[in-house]
């Protein structure tokens, strides 16, 4: 039998039906690796059910940090038969299957009674363990890391579970370390010290961090799937630092209170996705009209309506840049990894607050649900400015300004008083139907705004050769794929361009796009929104959109093949 | 229009446009407010109106505070949002049936449950008046309008029942033709800790014919001195009473706890969220757990 080697990049997948514990095996595998040393990303992908389905979780273990899914399966261990179908376009002759043949059939499994362990160690339900440990055998890994995570993470739960589970995890183990030797698996990864001190974080906590970091002290919203974790999140650090969590009754209610928020001197946030935002429309135009700052965290999910509501998709750029009746200025974000997305989120709160408009932060369930491992350092303290102003007896709300800022008070702070109104006003936030006072305040909130906020934009991050012939853009999550199928396909004459602001886009945008001969555009959509606002707002045409619209992310591979077709 | 009515500091300080019609049943609602902002001598400067859309909607335009003046349907949150964002802020919300009831209903039964320390005041004249006289949810059977030509065929929201029903803590109805009994009982509901809602009948003079000045005297009555409004269930069925219907407070609950009580923020701290800074050491404990 030949050797099985796998060097620098193992691509693990655990699949199995909702409910049998693939995050429990994820957790483990994830937490102790790193500790190990290793570097580790984990995403998912899930369907919209309690129980049953298939779900699967890929981990991948490498030499350097990546930040995408690839579509190879180096390792699979399903825990119900059901994954083997569901994963079969991406079993090759080199994947090593690891199965409980005794529970499901599977030829090209390496057999492993994983029920029948943990049964005699106790319960079946230490299976997963068992499981956990079999993959930690294959890599080899320190027996006392396995244990100490182990025991530190069921400590809670009494020491008879962590004994078990530390005699699961052993057991498993030492399959996994004979089926290597059996097997002539192996695998070589190399380990970084400096990973042990690093910190796990899913794009959803990168973005709650985010808020936090920016002093958001409110939030109000309504479960939806993917934008819920941030809820979650908030929830539960809400009292200690400070944080009124409502859970609305619907969006409309939330949208509403987020503004009564802001116009009472909270910095407050709604986290949704397109069917929640889209009752939100309304109150975005609202927030318009009152120059009321707001921080919309919009999750984006394959649509139209309900439609893939677990999946993954870049579609609805174009509901965030048009959503409102009327024209107002806003700023868009969409973060590229989740460093960015701590930075973009605190970012859009002081984007928000300082030019008194909504501030997007875009992102997807891809990106959401991903783990990575960065360093805590990469989450520094960030400056928060106070924008409100303290209001004199004189005070107007809508005072004329040549950079359409008018000083923002809060009832109770000054001695002016502060009316906001939904209906077109003059300075004072009175009711008028002038004419003249409706051009000049369109001209104030919104042309006088916009070159302002303009100028602010995020430069794009531009990677690759100078002047390099063709430039790849994308935005948003694709950042990684991007990133990596760029180096895999061998392209020293393609250059990346992400666009972490996607509106207003920053003036770089078209000069670095004009010298270029070609330009591709990545999206996970069926249109090429992007493409289409990069022709709007530049002039510059796509000579290639490279879409994907099935409800999964872009893998490394797939984009490597276009790349070197280019 | 102030002319006749005796000047306070909550008077705006010019003459103003009112877009209501001569002979309104907003204005003696509004020199009343006004009145019984005086007489209740609430800081002006921490007082907030919240108003959605329609000619009630308009009510904060003609006084002189703060206000938000937000979208049609939309009033109650925003103001739970301001009030739980500063409780120091006395929050009163002025809006017409059509907009708390109608566009609004759902913000109204779920503003009662989260129970916002707030006072809700609806000036109900049973029809949409900014758009030209349709039926409004409080509307009658009946009611003959160039929308419904044959008459209202759906019956009217009792909004002093769904509001006792889902256990508001104040609850009480009065009338622009009677401002004296408004101002006494507006000044109990914005004392009362909790949601406290005041549905006013507010005749409309231009659109409403059947509800008039004339029919709310005929149809209404003053609750008795001797009324027990903290049984809900006497409360309930006063509240159903149709042919002629109680003004006063029909229902009163003290012991419910408010919205800001519960969110958490405010247990060991009154600070309005707007004093207060990013808590940088709690979200970098946070962070390193995470290793």
């Amino acid at each position: 039998m030949a050797q099985k080697k796998i060097i620098d990049d193992l691509a693990i997948v655990i699949g199995g039906q909702a409910g049998q514990g693939i995050k429990s095996i994820e957790h483990l595998l994830t937490h102790i690796l790193k500790r190990q040393g290793y570097h580790v990303f984990a995403s998912k992908e899930y369907m919209s059910r309690i129980r049953g389905g298939v779900n699967t979780t890929q981990i991948r273990v490498t030499t350097s940090a990546v930040g995408a899914a690839v579509d190879r399966i180096d390792l699979l261990l399903p825990l119900h038969g059901s994954v083997l179908a569901h994963c079969a376009a991406r079993i090759s002759p080199d994947t090593i299957v690891i199965g409980d043949t005794t529970q499901m059939e599977c030829r090209q499994c390496v057999p492993v009674p994983l029920k029948q362990v943990a049964t005699e160690i106790g319960e079946s339900v230490y299976a997963n363990t068992v499981a956990a440990g079999v993959v930690l055998g294959l890599l080899q890994i320190d027996h006392r890391v396995a244990h100490d995570y182990v025991r530190q993470f069921f400590a809670r739960k009494g020491a008879d579970v962590v004994a078990k589970n530390i005699t699961a995890l052993e057991k498993g183990t030492k399959i996994g370390e004979q089926i290597a030797y059996a097997e002539d698996i192996a695998i070589h990864i190399a380990q970084r010290g400096t990973v042990r001190d690093d910190i796990f974080l899913s794009g959803s906590e990168a973005v709650a961090l985010g808020a936090l970091a920016a002093g958001c002290n409110f939030i109000s919203s309504y479960p939806m799937s993917p934008s819920t974790d941030i809820l979650t999140f908030l929830a539960q650090y809400g009292k200690e630092c400070g944080v009124v969590v409502d859970q609305a009754s619907d969006e409309i209610g939330a949208m509403n209170m987020t503004l009564g928020a802001w116009y009472a001197g909270a910095r407050a946030m709604v986290t949704t996705s397109g069917g929640g935002f889209a009752l939100m429309e309304e109150a975005v135009s609202l927030a318009g009209m009152t120059e009321t700052p707001c921080v919309i965290h919009l999750a984006q999910r394959p649509g139209p309506a309900t439609g893939l509501p677990t999946r993954m998709e870049q579609a609805d750029l174009n509901l965030a840049l048009y959503a409102g009746h009327g024209e107002f200025p806003r700023a868009i974000f969409a973060p590229g990894t989740a460093e960015q997305a701590y930075h973009l989120t605190h970012r859009a709160f002081e984007t928000a607050d300082a030019f008194q408009i909504p501030a997007f932060v875009l992102t997807d369930q891809f990106f959401l649900d991903a783990l990575s491992v960065i360093p805590p350092e990469a989450l520094p303290h960030l400056k928060n400015t106070k924008h409100i102003t303290e209001t004199a007896a004189d005070y107007k709300r809508y005072a004329i300004m040549n950079d359409g800022i008018s000083p923002r008070g809060i009832p109770g702070y000054g001695s002016g008083f502060v009316r906001v109104d939904s209906d077109e006003h003059g300075e004072e936030g009175r009711i008028t139907e002038s004419f003249t006072v409706r051009r000049a305040m369109v001209e104030k909130r919104l042309h006088n705004k916009l070159p302002c906020l303009r100028a602010s934009s995020i430069v794009p991050e531009y990677i690759g050769a100078k002047d390099a012939p063709t430039i790849i853009v994308c935005w948003g999550s694709t950042y990684h794929v991007v990133r990596e199928a760029l180096v895999e396909s061998g392209r020293p004459d393609c250059a990346m361009l992400h666009i972490a602001q996607v509106y207003p886009l920053h003036e770089s945008v078209a000069a670095l796009c004009a010298n270029a001969k070609k330009i591709a555009v990545v999206e996970n959509n069926a249109t090429g929104q992007f493409a289409d606002l990069l022709l709007r707002e530049t002039g510059i045409r796509a000579h290639q959109r490279i879409l994907k619209y099935d409800g999964l992310p872009f893998f490394v591979e797939e984009l490597t093949d276009q790349f070197k077709k280019l | 229009m102030t002319a006749l009515h005796a000047t306070n500091h909550f008077d705006l300080p010019h003459e103003t446009d009112i877009a209501w019609c001569p002979g309104c049943g907003n204005f003696p609602i509004l020199h009343t407010i006004k009145k019984t902002l005086v007489a209740l001598n609430v800081d002006q400067q921490k007082t907030v109106f919240v108003s959605g859309i329609g000619q009630a909607g308009k009510f904060p335009q003609y006084l002189k505070c703060h206000y938000f003046n937000g979208l049609h349907g939309r009033a109650l949150p925003p103001a739970i949002g301001i009030k739980a964002s500063n409780p120091e802020l006395t929050v009163i919300v002025e809006s017409g049936d059509g907009d708390v009831y109608g566009e609004g209903g759902n913000h109204f039964i779920h503003a009662i449950r989260a129970n916002p320390d707030i006072t809700v005041i609806v000036h109900d004249n049973m029809i949409y008046g900014l758009t030209k006289g349709q039926a409004s949810p409080t509307s009658e059977v009946g009611l003959k309008t160039p929308l419904q030509p044959d008459g209202v065929f759906v019956d009217p929201l009792n909004p002093i029942a769904l509001a006792i029903a889902l256990d508001a803590p104040f609850v009480a109805r009065a009338s622009a033709a009677n401002p004296d009994h408004l101002k006494k009982i507006v000044m109990q509901a914005v004392q009362h800790k909790g949601f406290s809602l005041v549905d006013v009948f507010q005749p409309c003079v231009v659109f409403n014919k059947v509800n008039t000045y004339e029919w709310f005297k005929n149809h209404t009555y003053m609750l008795e001195e001797t009324y027990d409004p903290t049984d809900r269930v006497s409360a309930f069925a006063k509240a159903l009473e149709s042919d002629r219907m109680p003004l006063g407070v029909i229902y009163r609950n003290d012991r419910r706890v408010t919205f800001e009580e519960e969110i958490g923020v405010y247990a060991h701290d009154r600070t309005p969220l707007w004093r207060r800074d990013a808590a940088w050491e709690k979200v970098e404990a946070i962070i390193r757990a995470k290793q």
